[in-house]
């Protein structure tokens, strides 16, 4: 699947979920950079998984700290 | 989700050791702080509580002060009945204080067969295995049946013990928002083709006393050819015709293929279990690694749980009472003015949420200055960050004890301008 158009709808889906207005790149650290407590992860991951019909497992999720990686994961699943 | 604890039941990976630090405890310097400042706040440590005396199954001694317990989940009593404590001392006296041994080996004494055989009339189930916690039940079923390739979906409120049993095992682990048919449906209708899915619910969510729609996530997962495992801690002995649960009571115990239940709470000692009616459960015994490698509960201990399950068998008035003390507790809180964690009371379990951690501590010490202990429960443990103070009601708590609990709360509450 094309990352490009993963990528652009991610970048939608993250905006609502980026409270502190983070200015975010692929190196972006969900942890870290965006200060993201594990109840606002669950809710962002659901948005996705919803947008794509897909499942991130948390073995998978545990794999994913930074932006560029969730969207090279979600670009995979998708197949 | 449990007894809060300072960490959160889903497990969270720590911070890693300092860089250049050797000593590997400065991973927690951040905790350490943040508890040395709440004591320095000058509040009693809400996790440093000592009971000098046990009076009863709802008073004791705690730090000088003769207190009320309501936050114990001794839910029907059974600590001090004198026919538990009669078997528990005879078997101590016949068969000594303790196996040395695991069950599979040298450890498996006729006690052990007993409480087995009560559970499993109990439960009207046809194998039962007992396990030295309920922690190491959740941990062995769930690791040992869920396998690699296979996935688990789970509750996001679910116990530690169930997401430690996630985390030791090797299956894909998919939580859902809590109790929400709708998330739980999408990832059961996602997972590939062919995969072996094991859905993990719990009956009553400890955190705020609520029950799960049971009915519909097992109608769901039926749906989707997955076994259903369910954890009946906080039901056992008082929800349901024959108190074997929220699944009895929602009339659906005989589509669960596993019930997870402990002897540390209805019971009254300490112990877990896992029934089932799954032709090929024995084979658990040889190949769950928490039941193998380690030693057996020591006899005293099978002796009274026997004796305790059988006497909650048929425990209608105490059963009874303790759904009259809750709805009381209940009512009585709403109308003093105090937010509570579920509209109408759904078991016994009354959580009270806090405006915040600040207050919530304030509150806890001011209840126990009274002569009350309450559970408290803080962020991260808790659902949404919140603040709780949970009260867990007793079958043997009087009406008049139910009547000086609210008045020691309108009093807290009053004193730390939470109502
Ligand atoms: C839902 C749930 N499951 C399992 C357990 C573990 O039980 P035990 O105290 O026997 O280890 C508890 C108790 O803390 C619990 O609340």
């Amino acid at each position: 699947m094309d990352r490009e158009e993963t990528k652009s709808r991610i970048d939608a889906l993250i905006e609502p979920f980026n409270k502190k207005g983070v200015t975010v790149t692929e190196d972006t650290t969900f942890a870290g950079d965006l200060e993201w407590d594990s109840l606002t992860v669950m809710d962002f991951v659901a948005a996705i998984e919803d947008e794509f019909d897909i499942i991130i497992t948390m073995n998978q999720q545990a794999e994913i700290e930074n932006y560029g990686q969730l969207i090279d994961a979600v670009t995979k699943l998708r197949g | 989700m449990s007894d809060a604890i300072s960490q959160p039941d889903k497990p969270e990976s720590l911070p890693e050791t300092a860089e250049g630090s050797k000593d590997l405890f400065s991973k927690f310097d951040p905790l350490i702080k943040q508890r040395e400042d709440l004591l320095g706040s000058g509040f009693e440590d809400p996790f440093g509580l000592v009971m000098e005396r046990v009076l009863s199954p709802v008073t004791a001694i705690c730090n000088g002060r003769e207190t009320i317990l309501l936050g114990t989940y001794n839910y029907m009593g059974m600590t001090f009945d004198p026919d538990v404590i009669a078997s528990g001392q005879a078997a101590l006296a016949d068969f000594g204080s303790g196996t040395t041994g695991s069950r599979v080996l040298n450890g498996t004494y006729v006690g052990h067969k007993e409480t087995e055989k009560a559970l499993c009339e109990f439960y009207g189930m046809d194998h039962a295995m007992v396990f030295s916690t309920g922690y190491q039940a959740n941990l062995g079923i769930i690791s040992t049946i869920a396998g690699k390739g296979d996935y688990i979906v789970l509750d996001i409120d679910s116990h530690a013990s169930i997401w430690d049993g996630c985390a030791l095992g090797n299956a894909e682990v998919v939580p859902f928002k809590h109790n929400d048919l709708e998330a739980m449906e999408k990832r059961l209708r996602r997972i590939p083709e062919g995969a072996g899915k094991l859905v993990v619910l719990e009956g009553v969510y400890s955190m705020l006393g609520d029950i799960a729609p049971l009915k519909e996530m097992i109608a769901i997962a039926k749906k989707y050819d997955a076994m259903i495992l369910v954890d009946e801690a906080h039901s056992m002995g008082f929800i349901g015709p024959n108190g074997r649960g929220v699944a009895e009571d929602q009339g659906v115990l005989d589509d669960v293929d596993f019930v997870i239940g402990t002897f540390s709470k209805s019971v009254g000692t300490v112990g877990g279990f896992c029934v089932s009616n799954h032709p090929k459960f024995e084979i658990m015994r040889l190949v769950c690694r928490p039941y193998v490698f380690t030693a057996s509960l020591p006899p005293s201990v099978v002796a009274t749980a026997t004796t305790s399950i059988r006497k909650l068998m048929d425990a209608g008035d105490k059963r009874e009472h303790l759904w009259a003390n809750s709805k009381r507790l209940h009512k009585g809180l709403k109308d003093l003015g105090f937010t509570l964690g579920t509209e109408e009371p759904e078991s016994a379990i009354i959580a009270v949420i806090m405006p915040d951690l600040e207050r919530g501590a304030g509150m806890w010490e001011a209840l126990l200055k009274e002569g009350l202990y309450v559970n408290l429960a803080r962020p991260p443990a808790t659902p949404a960050g919140m603040t709780l103070l949970r009260c867990s009601l007793c079958a043997e708590h009087s009406e008049e004890q139910v009547g000086q609990i609210l008045t020691m709360f309108e009093a807290a509450g009053k004193k730390t301008g939470i109502i």
